[in-house]
């Protein structure tokens, strides 16, 4: 089941993991991604027909609570970790050309 | 009074009745920090003059009789993916080499309130992914036991500082069995309480279904009192629980008389290493002897327990990392445009074995392979918690090792990646089906390595553990 894992692959699952792989880096990617995929395969052999997945092992449902705000102003803490701000904002590079 | 030597227990009761003070003991665990540290490395982060600010202060509420809890006065050291306000938290990342939380996790705000002294953060494998504490961006620690030897991972720093006294005791996270493998490498007490005992707000999330905070430290009795600290119901974490029975010392009772484990034979076959087995079915002859009902059984599906794992833990990985992106806090790369920044930014911040999980993640969550990798995982989970389900039925308790062989040497582990995972047969289940599980040190192999006792139970069940690890700990004390 290896072979499924193409040079195109890796470049999709790099885009949309936000990963650049180097040359080398992606051989290897595509070597262990193959190898694990190979041995998680083994779960085909049990059949889960009939078997609801299971995301959370207690029955928790959607916790609401009021829509008021508790916690103050954090701006400026958050801020501070910013690798660049400006006028209280996030500043990233140009978004289009 | 040797100071290092006390328990944390014993430490807050030696304080509270003034034979020593929270600032003696923290001067105590910083010298032996001067004196260890460069050896084994287990922490990436040691706020000196912060902890004995701290201990002051808190020594200030002892004497004003405004603490007198178990744990005041009694240094702690903190897994660097645990929040700390003011104190970097990098999750051994270059991600997060500049990160500063502007609060605690709700863990760490508990133990503080208790009078518990923060000495620093620990290192451990980078965001958690890893089971020797080798993936850290920040260098390797060493096992104090041996100091060739991995402390196992991914809490490996918060173990072995447990273990080289470098503090009195530790937090760590378990996701799939980080807490309690490097408890038994180090030979050292650790547990991970039943999902959504303790609240995950502030604890750098890697797979939020399976994660949670829990402690590594000298004895059961410290691990019952830990945790009965850190337990709350936490409207910051919609996962958790609401629970009334978290009185956790009440289990500190010498007694196993009638009680049921049943010993999974799954759990005993090939690859589990000779010492280890030995060590651990003497160590059910203990609780036995105890009056202990033991009785062997098959589990089943253990063999699905890793490939099942991987698949969910990569999945719920690739998505909660996907917060790294150079924009509101932690490593930015230099780019023209933003997209390139964010490939950039991840590709240099991540470590390996980080971009490794992220990678099979994004692959099993795709259009296309959802349903036979994701879902197909989910389906299975159910069908282990539903295996555990009926264990339980029978018996109190599961026992087995932690691992299936003691500490690896430095260096042998991350080249083979798959089989790096397979170490983790016995852990992963219990975060799956959500179980609280134990690890004590229950020998040593004849290179001197620690054995771990492993000791699951069901949904709820943590004082059940703890009579067991508590009557067996105190048997071997006899």
């Amino acid at each position: 089941m290896a072979d499924k894992i193409t040079d195109e692959t890796i470049e999709y699952v790099g885009i949309l993991a936000k990963l650049e792989l180097a040359g080398e880096e992606k051989e290897q990617a595509k070597k262990e991604m193959g190898r694990m995929l190979d041995y998680i395969d083994q779960l085909n052999r049990l059949d889960t027909s009939g078997v609801e997945p299971m995301s959370h092992v207690f029955p928790v449902q959607n916790v609401f609570r009021e829509d008021v705000v508790t916690n103050g102003d954090g701006s400026d803490a958050a801020l501070a970790n910013a690798p660049e701000e400006k006028n209280g904002m996030f500043v990233v590079p140009k978004t289009f050309a | 009074m040797e100071l290092l030597d006390l328990s944390a227990v014993e430490l807050g009761t030696a304080i509270r009745e003034g034979k020593t003070t929270a600032v003696e003991a923290m001067e105590a665990v910083l010298a032996q920090i001067e004196q260890k540290e460069s050896l084994y490395h287990c922490y990436v982060r040691v706020d000196r003059e912060g902890a004995l600010d701290r201990a002051r202060a808190v020594q200030k509420k002892i004497d004003e009789k405004e603490l007198s809890g178990p744990l005041a006065g009694v240094p702690v050291a903190v897994k660097d993916n645990l929040c700390t306000q003011g104190m970097a938290t990098t999750c051994a990342s270059r991600m997060l080499e500049n990160f500063v939380p502007a609060y605690s996790a709700e863990a760490v705000r508990r133990l503080e309130s208790a009078g518990a002294v923060l000495i620093g953060k620990t290192n451990m494998d980078e965001f958690a992914m890893g089971s020797t504490t080798e993936t850290s961006a920040y260098g390797v620690t060493r096992n104090p036991r041996d100091p060739q030897y991995v402390p196992g991972g991914s809490s490996g720093g918060s173990a072995a500082a447990v273990a080289a006294k470098e503090c009195f005791f530790a937090l760590g996270s378990d996701t799939g069995g980080s807490i309690r493998q490097p408890a038994s490498f180090c030979g050292v007490v650790g547990m991970k309480p039943t999902y959504g005992t303790v609240s995950r707000y502030g604890l750098v999330a890697y797979a939020s279904s399976l994660d949670q905070i829990g402690p590594l430290c000298k004895t059961v009795e410290d691990c019952a009192v830990i945790l009965e600290a850190i337990a709350s119901h936490d409207e910051k974490d919609s996962t958790s629980l609401q629970r009334t029975d978290t009185d956790f010392t009440a289990g500190l009772v010498q007694d196993v008389e009638g009680m049921r484990i049943g010993i999974p034979r799954d759990y005993f076959g090939e690859g589990l290493d000779g010492e280890v087995r030995e060590a651990v079915l003497k160590a059910a002859g203990v609780l036995k002897d105890r009056g202990a009902v033991l009785e062997e059984f098959d589990l089943s599906l253990v063999d699905y327990a890793i490939p099942t794992y991987y698949t969910i833990a990569a999945a719920e990985a690739s998505s909660n990392l996907e917060r790294f992106d150079g924009i509101k806090y932690g490593y930015r790369a230099q780019a023209q445009e933003l997209h390139q920044m964010y490939k950039t930014t991840r590709s240099q911040g991540f470590g390996p074995e980080v971009k490794r999980r992220i990678m099979l993640g994004s692959f099993v969550l795709s259009s296309g392979y959802y349903d036979a990798y994701y879902l197909k995982a989910l389906k299975v989970k159910a069908m282990i918690k539903g295996a555990f389900d009926r264990a339980f039925e029978k018996y109190d308790c599961i026992l087995g090792p932690a691992a299936p062989a003691t500490a690896p040497r430095l260096g042998e582990s991350l080249a083979d990646p798959l089989k790096m995972y397979l170490g983790d047969i016995y852990t992963v289940s219990a975060n799956l089906a959500g179980l609280p599980g134990i690890c004590i040190p229950c020998g040593t192999d004849s290179r001197g390595l620690p054995i771990g006792l492993q000791l699951l139970g069901d949904c709820f069940q943590e004082k059940k553990l703890i009579r067991a690890a508590y009557t067996y700990e105190q048997s071997c004390r006899e």
